[in-house]
C-alpha cells in the first residue's frame, strides 16, 4: 500500500470538512450557528498563526483586518448593492493592502514594541471609523433586508454564508499548510528562531515578513464581510473588539503555536468550552474567570499546546500532526 | 479664547498627572522585567472599587482608603507574581503577555459577577477652588497633588533605598545582581508588587473624580500603553511627562476639533512615536 502523502494536511481537512458538512445532514439552524463560530475562529487563528507561530510576532491586534474587510465589503453590499462574492474580494483585497502598508513599517518592532504597536493600530483604526460619516459613525451600518432577498430569502442566504464561510476555512488550512512546507515558511521559522541568524543565513527578513503579514490578514478580511453580512449590522465596536482580538491568540496557544492542526483544535476545543460555560448555571456568571483559570494553567505548564505536547509524546504522532 | 485654553490645558494637565501615575506601574514592570502587564487595567479597577467600598460601606476617608488599597496592591502584586509571572519570566513574550491577560480575565470575570457593570459614584466632594478665571473641583486638584506626592515617594524609593536600588540593579543586568548576592526573584517580586501597587492607586485617585465601573480601568489600560510609549517604555518619570502630553491632547484638541477625533490622535501619535522613536520621547531604558 502507498503511504498517504501529506498526512498532515489530509488528517485536519478531513477533520474539518467532515465536522463541517455535519449541520447540513441534520439541517439544525442551532448546531449551524455554534459550527459557524467555531469554522470561523478556525479560519482567524489558522491565520493569525502565520504571522504567531510560524513568524514569531505577536500581531495583538490582529482583528483589525477583520474589522476593516468586514467594513469595507459591507460597505460596498448595503450601500451600492454589489454581490457578496466581489464584496469578499473587496474585504480581502482591502485587509491585504493594509497589511502590506503596515507591513513595510511596523514589522520592524520587535517583541513587545510589535505587540504594542498593532494593539494601537487596532484603535486608532476603530476610532477612525468612528469619525467617518458615510460607514455610519458610531452607530455603524444596517444591512437592508432586500439584499438578502437576492440570494434566494434570509434563510438560503445564511446557508449560503455557511458553505462560503467553510470553503473560506479550508483555503486557509491550505494555505497554512502549504507555508509551513514551502521553502518561505522555513525562512519564517528561522526568522522566529534568530532573525539576525535568519538575515545572515541569506533570508530576507523584511520582505518574508511583510508577505507572511499580508498572508496571515487576507482570509480574515474576508471572513470580516462573511460575518458581518450575516450579523445584519456593523458597528465599531464589534467591528475591532481587542478581546476578541486576544481570544484568537489564545485559540492558537491553546492548540499549539506553529502547528497547522494545533489552530483548528485550539478554536474548537475554546468556543465548545466557552459555550459549555455560558449555558452552565454554576459557571454562567463567572464563565470568564475560569477561561483566564485554564488559559494560565496552560501557558504555566503546557505552553507548546496540545499539538505541540501531543508530538512531543511520540515519534509517530510526530510525522502525521502537523 | 485665551481663557479658554489656558483652562482647558491646566484641566488636561491636572488629569494627566493622573494618566501618568496609572502608566508608572505599567513602565516600571516593563522596564526591569520586560513583562507587558495586561492585567494592569483590571487592577486600576481593584483600585477604583477598593475605595469605594472603603468609602461607601465603612465610611473611610478616600485619601485615608488609599493607603489602605497601597498595602492590599503591593501583597495582590507579590501573589500575582509568584503565581502567573515568575514560571515565565525567561519565556518569549507571548506567555507573559497571555499569563498576565488570564490575571486580567479573573479579575474582570469575578468582577463583573460580584459588581456588574454599571456604573458606581464615590460621593466625596472637596468644593472647589478657584484661581482667578481658572476654577478647579477641589477633589480633582486633590487627587493630581496626591499623584505627585506618590511620584515623589517612588523615586526617593527606587534612588535613596537599598530596596530601590536593588530594583535598578536586577532591571540593568539580573545575573550580575544575582552574582553581587541580590534575591532576584524576591526583589523582582517586589518590583512587580510595586507597579501593581502604582496601578492600585491610581485607581483609588480616579475613584474619587469620575465615576467608576469594572470595565472602566480597560481604557486607562490603553492610555497607559500610549503614555509609556510616548514617556520610553521602562522609565518611570518619562510615563509622568508622556501623562502630561496626554493629558494636554484631551484638554486642547477639543477645542478645535469633535471630541471623537481625540483617540484617533491619541493613538495615530501612539504608533508614529513606536515606529519613528521607539526609546520613546524621553528615551526609554537601555
Amino acid at each position: 500500500m502507498k503511504r498517504l502523502r501529506f498526512p498532515g494536511l489530509w488528517i485536519t481537512l478531513i477533520l474539518v470538512i467532515g465536522v463541517g458538512i455535519i449541520p447540513a445532514i441534520n439541517g439544525s439552524a442551532s448546531l449551524r450557528e455554534s459550527m459557524f463560530t467555531i469554522l470561523m475562529s478556525v479560519a482567524l487563528a489558522s491565520s493569525l498563526n502565520i504571522i504567531l507561530g510560524y513568524t514569531g510576532y505577536v500581531s495583538f491586534g490582529h482583528i483589525v483586518f477583520f474589522g476593516v474587510g468586514g467594513y469595507l465589503g459591507f460597505y460596498v453590499i448595503s450601500q451600492h448593492g454589489w454581490n457578496i462574492l466581489p464584496a469578499m474580494l473587496v474585504g480581502g483585497l482591502s485587509a491585504a493592502i493594509l497589511a502590506f502598508l503596515l507591513g513595510a513599517t511596523v514589522l520592524r518592532l520587535r517583541g513587545a514594541y510589535f505587540a504594542l504597536a498593532t494593539i494601537g493600530i487596532n484603535e486608532a483604526m476603530r476610532a477612525l471609523v468612528i469619525n467617518i460619516p458615510i460607514l455610519g459613525g458610531p452607530v455603524g451600518m444596517e444591512m437592508h433586508f432586500s439584499e438578502y432577498k437576492k440570494y434566494g430569502g434570509p434563510m438560503q442566504a445564511l446557508w449560503m454564508v455557511y458553505w462560503s464561510v467553510l470553503i473560506v476555512t479550508v483555503l486557509t488550512i491550505v494555505v497554512s499548510y502549504y507555508v509551513k512546507k514551502s521553502k518561505f515558511g522555513l525562512g519564517l521559522m528561522a526568522i522566529r528562531e534568530d532573525e539576525d541568524a535568519a538575515e545572515v543565513m541569506g533570508v530576507v527578513a523584511p520582505r518574508a515578513k511583510t508577505w507572511a503579514y499580508v498572508l496571515s490578514a487576507i482570509f480574515p478580511g474576508i471572513i470580516g464581510v462573511l460575518f458581518f453580512f450575516k450579523n445584519g449590522n456593523i458597528e465599531p465596536g464589534d467591528a475591532f473588539r481587542l478581546q476578541f482580538s486576544i481570544e484568537l491568540i489564545v485559540m492558537v496557544m491553546l492548540g499549539g503555536a506553529g502547528t497547522v492542526l494545533g489552530p483548528v483544535i485550539g478554536s474548537g476545543i475554546y468556543q465548545q468550552l466557552r459555550k459549555v460555560l455560558l449555558t452552565s448555571p454554576i459557571f454562567k456568571n463567572i464563565q470568564l474567570a475560569v477561561a483566564g483559570f485554564l488559559l494560565l494553567l496552560i501557558i504555566l505548564f503546557i505552553p507548546s499546546g496540545a499539538v505541540g505536547w501531543l508530538r512531543s509524546k511520540s515519534v509517530k504522532l510526530r510525522r502525521v500532526l502537523e | 479664547m485665551g481663557e479658554v485654553l489656558i483652562t482647558s490645558a491646566l484641566d488636561g494637565l491636572l488629569i494627566g498627572v493622573i494618566y501618568g501615575l496609572a502608566a508608572m506601574g505599567l513602565t516600571l514592570i516593563f522596564g526591569v522585567m520586560d513583562v507587558i502587564n495586561l492585567a494592569h487595567g483590571p487592577l486600576i479597577a481593584v483600585g477604583m472599587f477598593g475605595v469605594y467600598l472603603l468609602f461607601t460601606f465603612l465610611g473611610i476617608n478616600p485619601f485615608v482608603a488609599l493607603l489602605i488599597m497601597a498595602v492590599i496592591g503591593l501583597l495582590l502584586g507579590f501573589f500575582i507574581y509568584f503565581v502567573a509571572v515568575n514560571r515565565v519570566i525567561d519565556a518569549p513574550p507571548l506567555s507573559s503577555l497571555l499569563s498576565t491577560f488570564s490575571v486580567n480575565m479573573m479579575i474582570i470575570g469575578v468582577g463583573t459577577a460580584l459588581l456588574t457593570t454599571s456604573s458606581y459614584n464615590v460621593e466625596y466632594s472637596l468644593g472647589s477652588f478657584e484661581f482667578g478665571f481658572f476654577r478647579v473641583p477641589g477633589a480633582r486638584l486633590m487627587a493630581a497633588l496626591a499623584a505627585l506626592v506618590v511620584t515623589g515617594l517612588l523615586y526617593l524609593f527606587m534612588y535613596r533605598t537599598r530596596p530601590g536600588k536593588y530594583i535598578r540593579a536586577v532591571a540593568d543586568n539580573r545575573a550580575s545582581a544575582e552574582l553581587m548576592g541580590i534575591p532576584s526573584t524576591r526583589i523582582l517580586a517586589l518590583a512587580f508588587g510595586i507597579g501593581v501597587m502604582l496601578a492600585v492607586v491610581a485607581g483609588g485617585l480616579i475613584a474619587t473624580i469620575l465615576p467608576i465601573n469594572i470595565l472602566a480601568g480597560g481604557s486607562f489600560e490603553l492610555k497607559s500603553f500610549v503614555i509609556v510609549v510616548l514617556g520610553g517604555l521602562g522609565n518611570p518619570l518619562g510615563a509622568l511627562f508622556g501623562g502630561l502630553i496626554l493629558g494636554l491632547i484631551e484638554g486642547l484638541v477639543p477645542v478645535v476639533m469633535k471630541t471623537t477625533w481625540v483617540p484617533v490622535i491619541e493613538y495615530a501619535l501612539f504608533v508614529l512615536i513606536l515606529l519613528v522613536r521607539p526609546q520613546g520621547l524621553m528615551g526609554a531604558k537601555k
